[in-house]
């Protein structure tokens, strides 16, 4: 049980001239609430997808749980309990919220290869994408399509497919991102609830969430790691508060 | 939902999860289309061998329909699969294997290989790229028909086609009677397994991949091998109807694999509707009743007002026919 719950070696991104990640050693431990900030275009969301192989890397090694999993596809790095959410909602917008969460968890189950029977008949599934909704106060519109929803409540939405897939490595990039400040309290409540176990990475430009709940910090900086460390060594880090914290809070 | 129930409250939580798992039920009106066509029978004398035809059109569109309205992948060389399953029946029917369900077998797993080992190239791509890649397959295939002709009969099409009875016992008669029932038993079952499709784990996720090819990567999907497997199954469900327009007229063509083919299948199905399962059982006669009458008056003329019609539907009536109904039936409701 030594091994990190996610850790990357030398990663490498580059798109021709930019280099959206240089040299990356980044470290995650297991149950961590690890922070990644940076000013935008650092490459943080860059990060999430080489991680969970969106994008390949140019060079270098991405292990999860001590697997080198550099070379594995998109649904397999998920099978291993990878997990991420959009900086920019990626729902099924038409369908209904308690379709969104049941579809996650049939893929989880593997459920979702059986074309024999109607997907009605799986009712634990579908139980238990409602339940799953409940906590997170999105029940009573189970039935609506998630485009009638507000803004916040498709990114609690986000929250609850990622939890769905029951995560060993939950990867949340800006999950409050382009919600009114009203309604952001909810989602840095869950956020704050999320379970022990699970090594949580989030990318957030909002400071007092960031150093309300991150353990640990990485500052990111035209793709190449800046700094490291705990919140209180960043918040008087001259160079961070230089490049980034001296910068217009978003 | 009242005020009264807290959200998350033991009743509500049944009747929500009820109201969610019971959607695939068999509803009053999907029996419509199987009463009328069982009524037409009795009533339009003289135009069984149309109705045949319409059948087997309806058929080849619902598995359009799958590809389009369910899995979000946009072609334009569907006839490829339908001419495939014709020439299969056809070349068995003209050398000597006049059984037909074995025809239909064979078309439609002919039809199936055809799908996946294109499919497994074609699939790889998206958009454009992907509808003229689909394109190419069935120009390609057309070109074959038309160089082999030793096997294919070429630009003559394939000639001396025999069927024997179904069963040995009902034999396609001139009229088309015997081919009526063949066709709408056929459908019926292609139907079958294309509602099952669609409200099976299967059918919604490939819902999920049209929906956000994106997320469904992101919870952890195989989406390629998805895609695939819908494909294939889809060929198939063209082959069948391939086989059935070859064994009920005893023509195949070269037109069977045209591109005129794929897009006027598209045509007939986004005037019904695409992404419904019913739209196919609404545009494919509208269509196909509307061009026999029409074309007999003036082919071109026909043209022109398919034409003006379908701008009509693409700019005013999204949805086609079912779409309308169906927006229309909201608003009633919702007074
Ligand atoms: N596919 C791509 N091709 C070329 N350049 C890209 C690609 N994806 C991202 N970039 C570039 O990489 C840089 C980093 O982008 P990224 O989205 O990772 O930043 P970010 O840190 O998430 O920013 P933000 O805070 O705005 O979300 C940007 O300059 C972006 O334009
Ligand atoms: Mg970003």
């Amino acid at each position: 049980m030594t091994a990190l719950a996610l850790e990357t070696k030398s990663l490498c991104k580059t798109f021709g001239a930019l280099a959206v990640a240089s040299d990356i050693n980044f470290k995650l431990e297991r149950g961590a609430r690890h922070a990644l900030i940076g000013p935008n275009g650092a490459g943080k969301t860059s990060f999430v997808n080489l991680v969970t192989g969106v994008l390949a890397p140019t060079s270098g090694q991405i292990l999860l749980g001590g697997e080198d999993i550099t070379s594995l596809t998109r649904a397999q790095r998920v099978k291993r309990g990878l997990v991420r959410t959009f900086q920019i909602s990626a729902l099924f917008k038409k369908l209904t919220v308690l379709e969104n969460v049941t579809l996650a968890i049939a893929e989880r189950e593997g459920v979702a290869n059986d074309l024999l029977r109607p997907a009605g008949h799986h009712r634990a599934l579908i139980e238990e994408a409602y339940d799953l909704l409940v906590p997170l106060g999105l029940a009573t519109e189970a039935l609506r399509p998630v485009t009638e929803l507000a803004y916040g409540r498709q990114r609690m939405i986000e929250i609850a497919m990622a939890l769905a897939l029951k995560p060993k490595v939950l990867l949340l990039d800006e999950p409050a991102a382009g919600v009114p400040p009203i309604e952001t309290g909810a989602i840095i409540d869950t956020i704050e609830k999320l379970p022990a176990d699970i090594a949580v990475l989030f990318i957030e430009h909002d400071m007092e969430l960031v150093f309300r709940v991150a353990q640990r910090i990485t500052v990111l900086v035209q793709g190449a790691v800046l700094v490291e460390g705990p919140p209180a060594q960043i918040a008087d880090d001259p160079k961070v508060r230089e490049v980034y914290l001296g910068e217009s809070k978003h | 939902m009242t005020d009264s129930v807290s959200p998350g409250s033991p009743v509500d939580r049944k009747a929500v999860i009820d109201a969610f798992a019971r959607r695939h039920r068999f509803k009053w009106y999907e029996a419509l289309p199987w009463v009328l066509a069982a009524g037409c029978y009795f009533i339009f004398d003289g135009y069984h061998a149309l109705g045949a035809q319409i059948f087997a059109t309806i058929l080849f569109a619902l598995s359009l329909d799958l590809l389009i309205g369910f899995a979000g992948i946009v072609t334009l060389g569907h006839a490829a699969f339908f001419g495939v399953g014709a020439y299969a029946a056809g070349i068995m029917a003209a050398n000597g294997w006049q059984e037909p369900l074995s025809q239909l077998v064979v078309a439609a797993a002919a039809a199936s290989v055809v799908g996946f080992a294109s499919g497994m190239i074609v699939l790889r791509t998206a958009g454009l790229t992907l509808l003229m890649q689909t394109l190419v397959v069935a120009a390609l295939l057309q070109e074959l028909a038309n160089k082999w002709s030793s096997v294919t009969g070429g630009s003559d099409g394939l000639l001396g086609m025999k069927i024997d009875p179904i069963f040995g016992v009902f034999r396609f008669d001139l009229f088309g009677h015997t081919a009526y029932v063949y066709c709408l038993l056929v459908l019926f079952i292609g139907w079958l397994i294309a509602r099952n499709i669609v409200y099976s784990p299967f059918g919604r996720s490939l819902t999920g991949i049209r929906e956000n090819t994106n997320r469904m990567h992101a919870i952890g999907a195989p989406v390629d091998q998805r895609k695939i497997v819908i494909y294939t199954i889809s060929a198939a469900l063209a082959g069948l109807s391939g086989a059935l327009i070859a064994q009920t007229t005893a023509l195949v063509g070269l037109n069977t694999l045209a591109l005129s083919k794929s897009g006027e299948l598209i045509i007939m199905l986004v005037i019904g509707g695409v992404g419904q399962l019913y739209g196919a059982f609404i545009g494919v006669p509208l269509y196909m009743i509307a061009q026999d009458r029409f074309s007999q008056i003036d082919p071109i003329f026909w043209y022109f007002w398919i034409g003006l019609f379908m701008i009509f539907v693409v700019v005013f009536a999204r949805g086609g026919v079912l779409g309308v109904c169906g927006r229309f039936l909201d608003r009633w409701r919702s007074r």
